[in-house]
């Protein structure tokens, strides 16, 4: 055994959350113990989350096997096997990497196993393969070929080449870069920005952290290309401060490229140079509209203007500005390395290259996929999540995050595609698939998202500002028991509102400042669309179909399973619950608040609800 | 410490940083990262540096959610309300923390040892629910869970 061996730990936040800390510490521990010179290599997330903590191990001849769901007290018995005994089954293989010529013909490859087999890995391509703090690694893996064939191509080229890609904006929109990147080209004035917007702040979205935190160099690489395209010298990363980690590893990535003079040095004869820093993120869910960030990082409260003047002719400091997301520059990289065609053979007429969504919520394998554009939510579902968690049905898959939308069984053959998703009433967003089951009441989802955008809403411009709050306490009252009501009048009041429900939301799209206030009702309008059924149960039976509303539950103590042990009474917080101690409690239905605290505590499963 | 040395260094992370409008935010979370939240004196302090107004420091430190006015509790829980998590129940997680520790949201407990925040979304949705304790990950979690995490950690601050 030489040096040779190597052990790779997926240490992204998701690693590190399920104890990739301590398998680390146990193969360091192995490696010491053995007196071996092996390397442990920390990574970035290869997707799978499900599996993690994940650890490849790659051994002296070549050979690299990728085992998930580690415990530390396997950690040793792995590697024992893997480097020292020839035997590489012990611990749950994923799979093989197809590394060189040496391969194992008794296990599968990794690109065989069903989560990434329908998987096209562009823009992935090295998250939870490589070092992200290795240039070399970085290097080998065709890492700065891109830039040097935009160096070469000229910023005229550049953007002709991108806007031949077909590339469009993967934050929200779908706006086309190449267009964006010549209206501010074609801008002659002396300081312009490239702004990188890594401010994910939609709930249910992870896929820029794994490349900011998997991949540093493409990201700044993409930056490098954009700024060179639109003669922009000053580039900035707004990363949102709830991802320590990922901030860590791009300024580590930023002081290496400094080091090896591709940041703040000249890069071609007419004397380009370009800069670059990270500006934190203070936690707000508006910052993603672009105005709104620019105003975050001038320091002021990050509220969003009316455009024109767009930010290609005037934004930050009143400068032309061009302002992209994370995926798209970490895209931009792969198309100036691979060419515009390689990148526009994938995907649909009008929607190019890959998508990379977090699929999460009751799904079997959760974790980031990388998908070609075309491609169905049914097998993205099915084929690559591995269907719905605990055998129960599929009801719907929330796509697009606040702003998008809730798809039903029904549409479930919905190819991935920016036009096609609006039809259903959905947008492509930045690409959080959250999986629902039979167990998820649709308007209390709707409800949950406006909760969200009322906390969240920056408060400029009336409809978004108080015509959320409004939606809010509509489904608020969807979703409350009769007895929260103060009168009858007040419940005829509230019912009235309900009937205003559609109408306030058609309001609110059509008359907000922004993109986020504009779509801000489409988690209400989609459900209304898909689940107006649900809606009705809730107004009209006053029942859950789901079980999830609380408020419109009765709950009940069965009198042969209580022990009487006045649990439930003490954390009643009504004092609805009555009994003594040792006897069967029971519950007063009129003091009832339906918070359902009851059924939380209770030991021997003796509250039941209907 | 003595009130001098506390100023001395509250001057001293201010300046640390450039004397220009938009490295405000930088500077709040600088003073924030070192105290756990923006006192009132600091306020006044940016704004002396800054020859910026009071007002419009106390309008950028509310709109953001990361900033806090007054001091955190020695444990910091965050619980996560993305929507990942919030089909995987953290609004029950949500509901046990509180009355575990008898603080509501935003709040901190009168022994000083425990604040709760919610967060719009920590970007570990995979792992759903989750929350953090003092930036620390704990994901899958179901209130059983989440009631022994918070009884290990009154038993870890008691002994303090």
């Amino acid at each position: 055994m030489t040096n040779k061996s190597r052990v790779y730990i997926g240490m992204g936040t998701c690693g590190l959350a399920t104890g990739a800390d301590l398998v680390k510490a146990a193969a360091e521990e192995w490696f010491l113990k053995k007196g071996v010179c092996g390397q442990i290599t920390p990574t970035g997330c290869v997707g799978f989350c499900q599996m993690e903590p994940i650890m490849d191990v790659v051994a002296e001849n070549g050979i690299r096997i990728s085992y998930g769901a580690v415990e530390p007290a396997e950690v040793a018995g792995i590697l024992q096997g893997a480097l020292a005994d020839g035997d590489y089954s012990r611990g749950k293989i994923i799979g093989q990497y197809k590394n060189g010529a040496s391969f194992l013909s008794d296990i599968p490859f990794i690109e065989e196993h069903p989560f990434f087999k329908k998987q096209v890995k562009f823009v992935l391509k090295n998250c939870g393969i490589i070092n992200p703090a290795s240039l070399s690694e970085y290097k080998e893996r065709g890492g700065l070929t891109g830039l040097e064939r935009a160096l070469k191509a000229g910023p005229k080229g550049v953007v002709e080449e991108i806007h031949e890609s077909g590339l469009r904006g993967r934050g929200g929109g779908g706006f086309p870069t190449g267009k964006k990147w010549r209206l501010a080209q074609s801008n002659d004035a002396a300081q312009k920005y490239i702004i990188c917007n890594a401010d994910e702040g939609d709930p249910g979205a992870f896929m820029d952290r794994a490349i900011l935190e998997g991949d540093p160099f493409a990201l700044i690489e993409g930056m490098i290309i954009a700024g060179f395209a639109i003669g922009a010298s000053q580039g900035i990363i707004y990363c949102r401060a709830e991802y320590p980690l990922a901030i860590e590893r791009l300024e580590s990535a930023i002081d290496t490229l400094k080091k090896e003079k591709l940041l703040g040095h000249s890069l071609d004869k007419n004397g380009f140079h370009f800069d670059l820093r990270v500006k934190k993120g203070a936690g707000a869910f508006v910052c993603g509209e672009e105005t709104a960030l620019i105003a975050s990082i001038e320091g002021r409260r990050g509220m969003p203007r009316p455009r024109p003047p767009y930010p290609s002719d005037s934004g930050l400091f009143e400068r032309p500005t061009v302002v992209n997301n994370v995926e798209t520059l970490a895209n931009v990289t792969g198309i100036m390395r691979e060419g515009a065609e390689f990148f526009s053979s994938m995907g649909t007429k009008n929607s190019k290259g890959t998508k990379v969504f977090a699929l999460t919520g009751k799904i079997r394998n959760t974790g980031l996929v990388e998908v070609p554009m075309g491609i169905t939510l049914k097998e993205i579902i099915y084929d690559i999540g591995g269907g719905i968690a605990q055998d129960k049905s599929f009801k719907a898959v929330q796509i697009g995050g606040p702003s998008g939308g809730c798809i039903p069984k029904s549409y479930i053959d919905t190819e991935i595609d920016y036009e096609s998703l609006k039809g259903v009433g959905a947008i492509m967003g930045s690409g959080g698939l959250v999986v629902m089951d039979e167990d998820t009441c649709m308007v209390d989802v709707a409800r949950f998202f406006l909760s969200f955008i009322t906390n969240e809403s920056c408060g400029k411009c009336i409809p978004c500002r108080e015509g959320t709050q409004r939606l809010f306490e509509i489904l608020d009252y969807i979703v409350s028991p009769y007895s929260k009501m103060k009168s009858e009048e007040e419940n005829l009041r509230r019912f009235n509102m309900v009937m205003e429900l559609e109408n306030l939301a058609e309001v609110i799209k059509r008359t907000s400042l922004c993109g986020l206030g504009q779509t801000a009702p489409n988690p209400v309008l989609s459900t209304l669309r898909f689940f107006r059924n649900e809606y009705e149960a809730h107004i009209y039976e006053r029942k859950c179909p789901a079980k999830a509303c609380r408020g419109l539950l009765t709950y009940e103590i069965d009198t042969d399973i209580c022990t009487g042990c006045t649990l439930c009474s003490k954390s009643c917080p009504t004092g609805a619950v009555v009994g003594e101690k040792g006897k069967a409690h029971y519950i007063i239905e009129d003091k009832c608040v339906h918070c359902g605290t009851c059924l939380d505590v209770c030991r021997f499963g003796a509250v039941k609800v209907s | 410490m003595t009130q001098s040395t506390e100023e001395f260094m509250l001057d001293d992370i201010i300046r640390g940083c450039p004397h220009s409008r938009d490295y405000l935010i930088s500077i709040l979370q600088a003073v924030q990262d070192r105290y756990g939240y923006l006192s009132r004196e600091s306020i006044y302090r940016i704004s002396d540096y800054l020859d910026l107004p009071e007002s419009k420091i106390y309008g950028v430190a509310t709109f953001y959610n990361q900033f806090r006015l007054k001091p955190p509790g020695k444990f910091q829980i965050h619980v996560c309300r993305g929507t990942a998590c919030h089909v995987k129940g953290s609004a029950g997680i949500l509901d046990t923390i509180g009355r575990e520790l008898g603080i509501e949201v935003g709040g901190t407990s009168k022994d000083g040892l425990f604040s709760l925040d919610t967060v719009a979304c920590l970007g570990a949705c995979s792992i759903a629910p989750v929350i953090t304790i003092n930036g620390k990950f704990y994901g899958r979690l179901d209130n059983k869970k989440v009631q022994s995490l918070v009884k290990k950690l009154k038993r870890q601050g008691d002994g303090t």
